[in-house]
């Protein structure tokens, strides 16, 4: 499992970038970018999301 | 500007890069370019103020407090009171004949703050992401992405004030992380064309299925225009924008308005960083935990973290020292002019979190403005909590073992 952004619903708020425990999210201009080296699927951007665009999904 | 560091003559491109133009990096720019030191300004974005993660209230203390007047390019309306509204609609205010705070329009305030910092002195550059810093020759080295190139910037000090999603105190090893139990999950509408609220007033409402462990909150600006927002604990099921949506289809004067802005953003509603430096480094603002535990609001702290880590910047590349005992001055004195003091209304965060909606139901019928200002700063005298455990908290016994255990602590 990793995690993927979904541009569509995305607002780039930032807010997943901060409880990502392992620095694998980072915000560029208005892309969420996801290092899937690093995600280890915990799930806490998935929680913090305010509009569900953050999902576990099988890689 | 050249100093010496051992044997070799270090030459530094700036004193002090900001990485962030919000409120806390801005204000910081602003008191460095006034005291001469060479200051530069990143940013990753394509503009200075947009999109807010903000609900644009700011009250008149903290204009008071540092010294800034009221602008009507940028502080867009007036507020004389609050409204609390319990989840059975019922509600209380208070409304003073004074103004008691403003409602800005951030892009234009950035913007402002942005114009004066270049004016004094400072340099500000968007659209560069920094992608890596390490420390070199006893200042920092940024690699900071531009179009496609990697450019180096080096500084004697970095001061991270880039919000919630900050990776550069990281990078130099801090851990600004947001614990997720302790941050709200924010998601807002500027709407316009809504009405059936007075516009002098700040309205909030509670309610567990309103908003769970938080609030839904209406910040007015003129003319039937308002931010309408939400903030929830993160780990609810559901998400932030699905309760806010909820909520507003229920409400005849708000369901039929249009929006004309949507934001969204984590709000580190969970105290302060306890240490925001380290060699060559200064956090401020949302990266540093900067909001009041209580309602969320950060513009304020912002400004006041990022003018005090400014003023401990400036005395370091006077002192020509960087290193993190020097700079832990900045968490020193910010904890004794406004940390400790806003660190005491987490409780009162961790009190709202556990009422029931009856228990809302019967404080906002029970209770007065006054009381319930007071509960939240914690300065409820001992009469007055004698008045409220023995007149208005005695026949529940719930809420009154919660609010006694809250005010013991």
């Amino acid at each position: 499992m990793v995690v993927k952004n979904n541009p569509n619903k995305c607002l780039y708020c930032g807010a997943c970038v901060g409880v990502c425990p392992v620095q694998a999210i980072v915000l560029k201009d208005t892309r969420i970018i996801v290092d899937e080296k690093k995600c280890t699927s915990c799930g806490a951007c998935v929680k913090m999301c305010p509009v569900g665009a953050m999902a576990l999904q099988k890689n | 500007m050249d100093f010496w560091f051992g044997e070799r003559k270090m030459a530094f491109d700036y004193d002090v890069v900001v990485v962030g133009a919000g409120p806390a990096g801005l204000e910081a720019a602003i008191y460095l370019a006034k005291e001469k030191v060479n200051v530069l300004v990143l940013d990753r974005k394509q503009e200075i103020g947009c999109p807010k993660r903000c609900a644009e209230g700011l009250s008149l203390s903290w204009f008071k407090r540092l010294k800034i007047k009221p602008n009507p390019d940028w502080a867009v309306n007036v507020i004389k009171g609050a409204a609390l509204y319990a989840p059975n609609g019922k509600g209380i205010n208070f409304k003073d004949k004074e103004v008691n705070g403003y409602i800005l329009e951030r892009k234009m305030f950035e913007k402002h703050l942005a114009i004066e910092a270049v004016k004094l002195g400072a340099k500000i550059l968007l659209k560069q992401q920094v992608v890596a810093a390490k420390r070199v020759n006893g200042g920092v080295e940024l690699d900071v992405e531009v179009n496609d190139e990697i450019k180096k910037v080096t500084a004697k000090i970095v001061l991270a004030c880039d919000g919630v999603d900050s990776l550069t105190a990281k990078m130099l090893g801090l851990n600004t992380k947001l614990d997720l139990k302790e941050t709200d999950s924010g998601y807002q509408y500027e709407m316009t064309g809504i009405s059936g609220y007075d516009e002098e007033l700040l309205h909030i409402y509670f309610g567990t299925d309103v908003a769970p462990r938080g609030y839904v909150w209406i910040f007015p600006k003129r003319g039937g225009t308002a931010n309408v927002g939400i903030g929830i604990g993160a780990y609810e099921a559901e998400t932030a924008k699905f309760y806010l949506d909820r909520w507003i289809a229920a409400q005849p004067g708000l369901r039929n308005g249009s929006i004309i802005e949507v934001n969204a953003g984590a709000i580190p509603v969970g105290g302060f960083l306890t240490k925001m430096e380290a060699d060559n480094l200064l956090v401020a603002g949302d990266a540093g935990h900067m909001v009041d535990p209580i309602h969320g609001g950060g513009i304020g702290i912002a400004l006041e973290g990022g003018l005090i880590a400014a003023e401990v910047a400036a005395k370091a590349i006077k002192a020509n020292d960087f290193s993190d005992k020097f700079l832990s001055q900045y968490t020193k004195k910010w904890y004794a002019e406004r940390g400790t003091h806003l660190m005491r209304r987490l409780k009162g965060r961790h009190l709202l979190e556990q009422l029931t909606n009856d228990d809302f139901n019967y404080l906002v019928g029970s209770i007065n403005m006054d009381e319930a200002l007071k509960i939240g700063n914690g300065t409820l005298t001992a009469k007055d909590k004698a008045l409220l455990f023995t007149k208005k908290l005695i026949t529940r016994p719930g809420l009154l073992k919660i609010m006694m255990k809250y005010l013991a602590e």
